[in-house]
């Protein structure tokens, strides 16, 4: 069994908890100009031990913490869009105006018209980009999207009566959450393998078609794949599904390959969810949130999640249009309060205005374009499973001639010792020691070589010194991680423990 | 790397589970290239005592620190007993696949998919070329 290093973390920075001193206070109120009265008794507790600190120790933990972190503000990191890829100061600043930030979400329809102008703008780029013209950004999050693309084919083919369409097909490459969707949504998951070339194996795909058609709701497919390849038959793909009576959903968490240059509604796709945090910019991870509206063709709208923002009277030349809230005629419902994530839209608004049509599509050009160098600069060093043009991202199957001991993980945890953010790692799942490598389109020609040359130098290590590899990182501000212990004693929160009864 | 183990009185199926047959009973495991593969196993959640089986139905979910994965049972039949010290202590199946982290034991209703499966030398072949 391989048992990673245990060694306790040097103590980096004492918890909140430990810098607390009775009666310390980090604001001062002001006098209070209202009688005060006390608090009932019966809602007191004397339990709750919460960490008593000026501003400054405020401050000074918080920076310490933020630079033992590494961030793409930082350094190189190659999970790309996948994670998080650059987010412009634009988006934030854009954001934070008063207008939008401190909009209640309760506010009425005409002191909120800005808000829903930009929603409205928002709804109609995103279905612009795919060519599914029909938008709903209520889904908070990809999860959301994907939820809620399931529910509007299973309510599309139960209204028409077609009741035995249970199973959506989902092949073998795809993300964690489409299967995990399409159990959520109360249908039944048929696997698909994938051929030698990492594309769907279409005989699989026409037998199971033809003798369980009937069956089929759909198709669930994430274009390009999530091996980074753009499905070379997505065409007849489509053509079949469609003949056996599915609809075609994409996932479009890899939409970083394709804006400006393919629209999926125009290959025949049905309905897609778009992630904002991934493909347009918005924050992602450590918090989010995440924001993942779907777009569809015209026979789904109406089941859309709402609310979604419609013009309720038309304008003129003097007069903007009046916007407004509706619930879509035949909607699935909602998925959270409110109107999704707002903040979001803001920022998606932001980067989809300063890049405009034509710098979108070299967003994802150039995405391809570094993906690709990157690719064939490591092609002689590192096995690549599947070689051919890549999207936005690419597989390496991370096992050395010369050194059969070294892992994908031990590669991933060398890279933190030259400052660089580990890959995805693991993933997909059917290649064994992937390496998925994502270095999207904002990173300069020196970065990539930087990472390539730090890649060769580590090939090196693992053939003449694979100690240094399995031992590593040896410069971050901790050691290797016990994931074993850290899979199965989940304690997430640090903070003290409450005394005892009594104590 | 120690060397992957290939007892060969079992038989393999290409998903990696291995199967002991004696008499009508099955007992069913993950190959050791399997364990080798997923890496630290961290959790085990077995389908019910009793639960009946189609041959390529699952029998239990393991997860590891990489991946989770379905445990599928090459005959058809009857789950009569799961090894429920792997809820507790999941890194047996690491330690000892072929032994102590046996996974379910199987009453085989119908033992025909059997000879569908490989010897040792085969599957050792099979996964040599993956």
């Amino acid at each position: 069994m391989n048992v990673m290093t245990k060694q306790a973390p040097k103590e980096l920075e004492p918890l909140i908890y430990d810098l607390s001193a009775a009666g310390r206070t980090g604001a001062l109120l002001p006098d209070c100009d209202v009688p005060p009265s006390e608090l009932p008794a019966e809602l007191l507790r004397d339990t709750l031990r919460l960490p008593e600190v000026s501003e400054l120790q405020v401050i000074r933990h918080f920076v310490k913490l933020s630079q033992l972190n590494h961030a793409i503000d930082k350094a190189f990191y190659p999970l790309g869009s996948c994670t998080m890829k650059y987010n412009p100061k634009l988006n934030e600043d854009m954001a934070r105006l008063a207008g939008f930030a401190q909009l209640h979400p309760l506010a009425d329809t005409e002191s909120s018209q800005g808000a829903l102008a930009l929603m409205y703008q928002l709804q109609q780029w995103l279905g612009e980009i795919v060519g599914l013209k029909h938008v709903s950004l209520a889904p908070a999050a990809g999860a959301q999207g994907e939820f809620s693309g399931i529910l509007m084919i299973r309510k599309y083919h139960l209204e028409r009566g077609d009741t035995k369409r249970t199973k959506i097909l989902v092949p073998n490459s795809a993300h964690g959450t489409n299967p995990a969707t399409v159990t959520m949504a109360g249908l039944e998951v048929i696997e698909l393998p994938a051929n030698d070339g990492g594309d769907v194996d279409l005989d699989a795909l026409k037998r199971v078609c033809d003798e369980r058609g009937d069956e089929i709701a759909g198709m669930m497919i994430t274009v390009p794949n999530t091996l980074g390849l753009f499905e070379a038959h997505i065409l007849e793909v489509v053509e079949i599904v469609h003949n056996a009576g599915g609809l075609m959903y994409m996932d479009g968490a890899n939409m970083n390959a394709l804006m400006g240059v393919v629209k999926p509604g125009e290959l025949g796709f049905d309905v897609l969810h778009y992630n904002l945090h991934k493909t347009f910019s918005t924050p992602h991870g450590g918090g989010g949130p995440g924001s993942g509206p779907v777009g569809v063709d015209d026979k789904l709208k109406p089941y859309l999640p709402g609310p979604i923002v419609a013009i309720l009277e038309e304008g003129s030349d003097d007069e903007a249009p009046l916007y407004g809230l509706v619930m879509p005629e035949k909607s699935i419902g909602r998925l959270k309060a409110f109107h999704g994530n707002f903040g979001m839209h803001v920022r998606a608004y932001a980067y989809i205005r300063a890049y405009g049509a034509e710098g979108l599509c070299d967003v994802s050009r150039h995405a391809v374009l570094n993906a690709n160098y990157v690719r064939a600069r490591l092609m002689d060093t590192y096995k690549i499973p599947y070689p051919r043009y890549c999207g936005h991202e690419f597989v390496v199957e991370a096992r050395l001639d010369g050194a059969p001991d070294v892992h994908a993980l031990d590669i991933s945890k060398r890279l933190i010792d030259y400052g660089i953010h580990p890959p995805t790692n693991y993933f997909p799942l059917i290649v064994p020691e992937a390496l998925l490598i994502e270095p999207t389109e904002t990173e300069t020609k020196e970065t990539l070589d930087e990472f390539v040359e730090v890649m060769k130098i580590i090939a090196e290590e693992a053939r003449t010194n694979p100690e240094l590899l399995h031992d590593a990182p040896h410069s971050a501000p901790t050691r290797r991680l016990d994931e074993v212990r850290a899979a199965k004693q989940l304690v997430l929160c640090c903070r003290p423990a409450l005394p005892e009864a009594g104590d | 790397m120690a060397a992957m183990t290939y007892p060969s009185d079992l038989k393999y199926a290409k998903s990696d589970e291995w199967v002991r047959v004696e008499g009508d009973i099955a007992t069913l495991g993950i190959s050791d290239y399997a364990q080798d593969a997923l890496n630290d196993l961290v959790y085990v959640q077995f389908k019910p005592v009793g639960t009946k089986l189609e041959a390529g139905d699952a029998v239990c979910e393991v997860e590891s620190v990489k991946a989770a994965s379905e445990v599928y049972s090459p005959v058809a039949g009857e789950i009569i007993e799961v090894n429920s010290a792997l809820q507790e202590a999941p890194e047996t199946i690491n330690a000892d696949p072929y032994g102590a982290g046996w996974l379910v034991k199987i009453r085989v209703s119908d033992a025909s998919p059997l000879a569908d499966l490989m010897d040792s030398e085969a599957y050792k072949a099979y996964c040599e070329s993956r």
